[in-house]
C-alpha cells in the first residue's frame, strides 16, 4: 500500500483521535472475490484523489447476513446484523457508502428495527453527487468516449431501492453511446445470483438466467456491460466467458469506468 | 297477480345477498387464519396509494393494450352497474324504468352512456377471448393454468359479453314496445341498442313483450348470478380485492424483508443484550419460525391469494420462469389460496384442530421456493401489488430453522458466514489484504 494509497481504518482514525465523514462498507466480495476487489481498489482510488474524508473497517468488518436471510436464516442474519451495529455504533458512524446493492438494502432497510441507523448511498449515487457538485470533474476525451455501454440494473439496487437514475448519470459523464437493454429499469431482469442463488447450483431449467441476461446485453451491441453490483459483475463475466466474448466484451463496474477514465 | 313477479324478484334478491354473505363470510374466516400483519405506513398513504394502484390502474399502463380494454370493462362493471339501482327498484315495486319520468332527457343520456359502455365491454370481452384462445399468449398458458383456471377465465368473459347483450337486447326490445304497449314510456332514442331495433322490428307486441321480460329477467338473474359466483370461488375477486389488497400493501423498499421479532429477543439474548422487547414469551403457546402451512402465513399473504387473478405478468417477468425452471409465482398464490380454501373447510367441518397432515408444502415444492431470485420482479409487475416473494422467504425460513434442511452448499454458506463472516471460506483475517496491491 502506498502511502499515496493508503486506505484509512476506522480504529487507527480513532486512535489517532480523528473522526471521519463516511464509512466505507467494503462487503465481502468486494473483500475477497480477485474481480470485484479491483472495483474495491477503484473506488478507493477515487476517494483518495479527491482526499474524501472516509474509513473502512478492515478485518472489523463481517457480512452483513443478507444471504443468509434470504435462504432463511434468520438466526445467523440477525446474529450478524447485531455484532454489525455494535461494530457500526461503537465507531459513531452516521453515513455508509458502499459498493454492494445487498449490502446497500440490509444495512439502509433491515438494520434499522435492530438498533443501526445510518444513512445509507450506493457508491452510484455517492458518485453522482461528487460529479454534481462538481468535485469529480471528467477529462475531456476520455478512454470511453463513444463507446457503447449498456447498465445492467442490480434488483436491489432498481427494483428493491428505487435507484434506477444515479448510475446512469454517472455513465453519461463518460462521454459514451449509453444503450439500453430492453429489459431494463423496473423490468430489468435479474443476474440470477440474488436470493441466495450466487451461493448454490441454479435449479434444473433450459438455460442460465445469467447467460439469458448476457446475450440480451450483447443484443444490444454495447462493447462494456456497466454493472454496480459485485454479483451481477460475477455472473454477467462468467456469462460473457459462456458466450466467448471475452475479447470484444468487457464487463467494469462503474466505479471501475471512472477511475480509469480519470486516469487513477 | 302483478305482485308475484315483484315476490319472486324480492326472493330471488334476498337468497342471492344471502348467499353472497355466506361467501364473504367464509372468505374473511379464510384469511384471518394468518398471523398477524399490521401496515407500517400512514393512513393517508395507504389512501393514495389505493387510490391510484386499484382505483386509478397505475400499474395496468405498463401493458397499453390490454390496460385499455381493461379500463373499459372495469368502467363499464361501474357505470353500468348504477342502472341495478333502477332495475331492483323496478323489480322491488313493480314499476318500469322508474327514473325515466323524474329525470326526462338526463335520463336517455345516461342510458346513452351506459349502453356505450356495455358495447364496450362486450368488444373488449370478444378481444379477450381471442387473446386467451386464439392468440394463446405464453402469460395465459403454464403448468398451473390448469383445467379449472382455464375455464373460470373464459365463463367470466363470456358471462360479462351474456349481461350486456341482455341489457341492450332490453333497450332495444322497450324502444320498439314504447307506442305499441302503454306500460313502456317514451324514453328518447338509444344509440346503441337503437342499432338492433331492425332485428326485432318484424316481431309482434306480444313477442315484443316476451322478448323484452326475458332479457330484463335473464340480466337481473344473471347480474345475481354472476356476483355469486365471483365471491363463491372465483379468480374474478379481484374487482373486489384489488381495493383492500392495495390499502393494506406494505408501502416500504421492496427489497426489504421483514426481521423476525422471535428470533430478536432470542439473539439478544444469546449476545448478552438486553432485549429491546422484554414482554415475557408464554412457553405454552406453539412457536413456529416461518411458514409450513397457510395459517403460518399473514392474514395480508392470504389476502394477497384472494387478489389474484392469475393474469400472469408476475410469471411472465420472473427469471427463474423465463429460464425454464419450475417456479412460477402465480403458482404460489394459486396454491396458497387452494390450500386455503381446504384448510377453512377443514376446520369449519371437522374443528379448529383437525389435522390433515397436508401442508403448504404439499402444494408448493422446495424446487420451486429454492429457485426464486427475490429480485421481486413478480411484485414490480402485480397490478395489484401482491408479493409471493413473502410466502417464497417465509416457506425458506421454516426448512432452514425448523427442519434445518438446506441445500447443502447453503449449509456451507451459512457455516462460512458464522466461522469467516463471509459466505465463502477465506480467513477473516485476510479481509482487508485487498489493500495490499494499492
Amino acid at each position: 500500500m502506498s502511502e499515496l494509497n493508503k486506505v484509512p481504518l476506522a480504529a487507527e482514525l480513532l486512535a489517532e483521535g480523528k473522526s471521519f465523514d463516511v464509512l466505507f462498507w467494503v462487503g465481502c466480495a468486494g473483500s475477497f472475490d480477485e474481480r470485484v476487489k479491483s472495483v474495491t481498489r477503484s473506488f478507493v482510488k477515487i476517494l483518495n484523489h479527491l482526499n474524501i474524508s472516509y474509513a473502512v473497517l478492515g478485518t472489523e468488518e463481517s457480512c452483513t447476513g443478507d444471504p443468509a436471510k434470504r435462504a432463511g436464516n434468520e438466526f445467523l442474519f440477525q446474529m450478524q446484523a447485531m455484532s454489525n451495529i455494535q461494530v457500526l455504533n461503537g465507531y459513531g458512524v452516521k453515513r455508509i457508502v458502499t459498493t454492494c446493492p445487498h449490502c446497500f438494502n440490509t444495512l439502509k432497510n433491515e438494520y434499522p428495527s435492530l438498533g443501526g441507523n445510518y444513512e445509507l448511498v450506493h457508491h452510484s449515487t455517492f458518485l453522482q453527487e461528487l460529479i454534481d457538485t462538481g468535485q469529480l470533474k471528467m477529462k475531456e476525451s476520455g478512454s470511453f468516449k463513444g463507446q457503447k455501454i449498456t447498465y445492467h440494473d442490480s434488483c436491489y439496487l432498481g427494483r428493491a431501492n428505487g435507484v434506477y437514475e444515479a448510475p446512469r448519470k454517472v455513465l453519461e459523464v463518460l462521454d459514451a453511446d449509453l444503450v439500453e437493454m430492453k429489459r431494463c429499469k423496473t423490468k430489468g431482469l435479474c443476474c440470477g445470483a440474488g436470493g441466495g442463488q450466487m451461493f448454490k447450483e441454479p435449479e434444473k431449467g433450459t438455460k442460465d438466467i445469467n447467460v439469458e441476461r448476457t446475450e440480451e446485453a450483447i443484443a444490444t451491441g454495447a462493447t462494456v456491460i456497466a454493472a454496480a453490483c459485485p454479483f451481477c459483475m460475477t455472473m454477467l463475466t462468467d456469462g460473457v466467458k459462456n458466450k466467448e466474448k471475452e475479447s470484444t466484451i468487457k464487463v467494469y463496474d462503474l466505479a471501475e469506468l471512472i477511475a480509469q477514465n480519470e486516469g487513477l | 297477480m302483478h305482485i308475484v313477479p315483484q315476490l319472486i324478484f324480492a326472493v330471488l334478491l334476498a337468497l342471492a345477498g344471502y348467499c353472497i354473505l355466506r361467501s364473504i363470510s367464509r372468505i374473511r374466516f379464510n384469511i384471518l387464519l394468518g398471523k398477524s400483519y399490521e401496515p407500517s405506513s400512514s393512513i393517508p398513504d395507504r389512501w393514495v396509494n389505493m387510490t391510484l394502484t386499484a382505483l386509478g390502474q397505475r400499474k395496468m399502463f405498463k401493458k397499453p393494450l390490454p390496460a385499455i380494454l381493461h379500463l373499459f370493462v372495469y368502467l363499464g362493471f361501474l357505470i353500468v352497474n348504477a342502472e341495478m339501482l333502477e332495475i331492483a327498484l323496478d323489480g322491488l315495486l313493480g314499476t318500469h324504468r322508474l327514473f325515466a319520468a323524474p329525470l326526462g332527457s338526463f335520463y336517455t343520456f345516461i342510458i346513452n352512456v351506459f349502453e356505450f359502455f356495455a358495447v364496450a365491454v362486450i368488444v373488449a370481452c370478444a378481444i379477450f377471448l381471442v387473446r386467451r384462445n386464439l392468440v394463446h399468449l405464453k402469460r395465459f398458458t403454464g403448468k398451473e393454468m390448469t383445467k379449472w383456471p382455464t375455464l373460470d377465465a373464459n365463463l367470466i368473459l363470456i358471462i360479462e359479453i351474456v349481461l350486456m347483450m341482455a341489457f341492450l337486447t332490453m333497450n332495444a326490445s322497450d324502444q320498439l314496445l314504447q307506442g305499441q304497449n302503454e306500460h313502456y314510456k317514451a324514453t328518447g332514442s338509444f344509440a346503441f341498442s337503437g342499432l338492433l331495433m331492425p332485428l326485432f322490428s318484424g316481431l309482434s307486441a306480444s313477442s315484443l313483450l316476451v322478448l323484452e321480460r326475458s332479457a330484463w329477467w335473464i340480466h337481473i338473474i344473471g347480474v345475481m348470478i354472476f356476483a355469486n359466483y365471483v365471491f363463491y370461488n372465483s379468480k374474478h375477486l379481484h374487482i373486489f380485492f384489488a381495493f383492500l389488497n392495495t390499502y393494506y400493501a406494505r408501502l416500504i423498499p421492496q427489497g426489504e424483508i421483514d426481521n423476525m421479532a422471535s428470533v430478536t429477543k432470542e439473539v439478544q439474548l444469546m449476545l448478552g443484550l438486553t432485549p429491546t422487547d422484554n414482554t415475557p414469551t408464554d412457553p405454552a403457546a406453539p412457536m413456529r419460525f416461518g411458514a409450513k402451512d397457510v395459517q403460518d402465513l399473514t392474514w395480508k399473504n392470504l389476502m394477497d391469494a384472494y387478489s389474484c387473478t392469475e393474469c400472469g405478468r408476475c410469471t411472465e417477468q420472473c427469471p427463474a420462469n423465463i429460464t425454464g425452471k419450475l417456479l412460477s409465482p402465480r403458482k404460489i398464490m394459486m396454491d396458497t389460496r387452494d390450500r386455503l380454501e381446504e384448510v377453512g373447510n377443514n376446520i369449519r367441518q371437522h374443528g379448529a384442530d383437525h389435522q390433515d397432515n397436508k401442508s403448504l408444502f404439499d402444494y408448493i415444492s422446495d424446487e420451486e421456493i429454492l429457485a426464486c431470485t427475490t429480485c421481486n420482479a413478480c411484485v414490480e409487475a402485480c397490478p395489484v401489488q401482491i408479493s409471493p416473494v413473502e410466502i417464497i422467504v417465509q416457506m425458506r425460513r421454516y426448512r432452514v430453522m425448523e427442519e434445518s434442511k438446506a441445500p447443502g452448499s447453503w449449509n456451507a454458506m451459512f457455516s462460512n458466514i458464522e466461522n469467516n463472516q463471509a459466505p465463502w471460506k477465506f480467513s477473516p483475517a485476510d479481509r482487508f489484504n485487498w489493500a495490499d496491491k494499492l
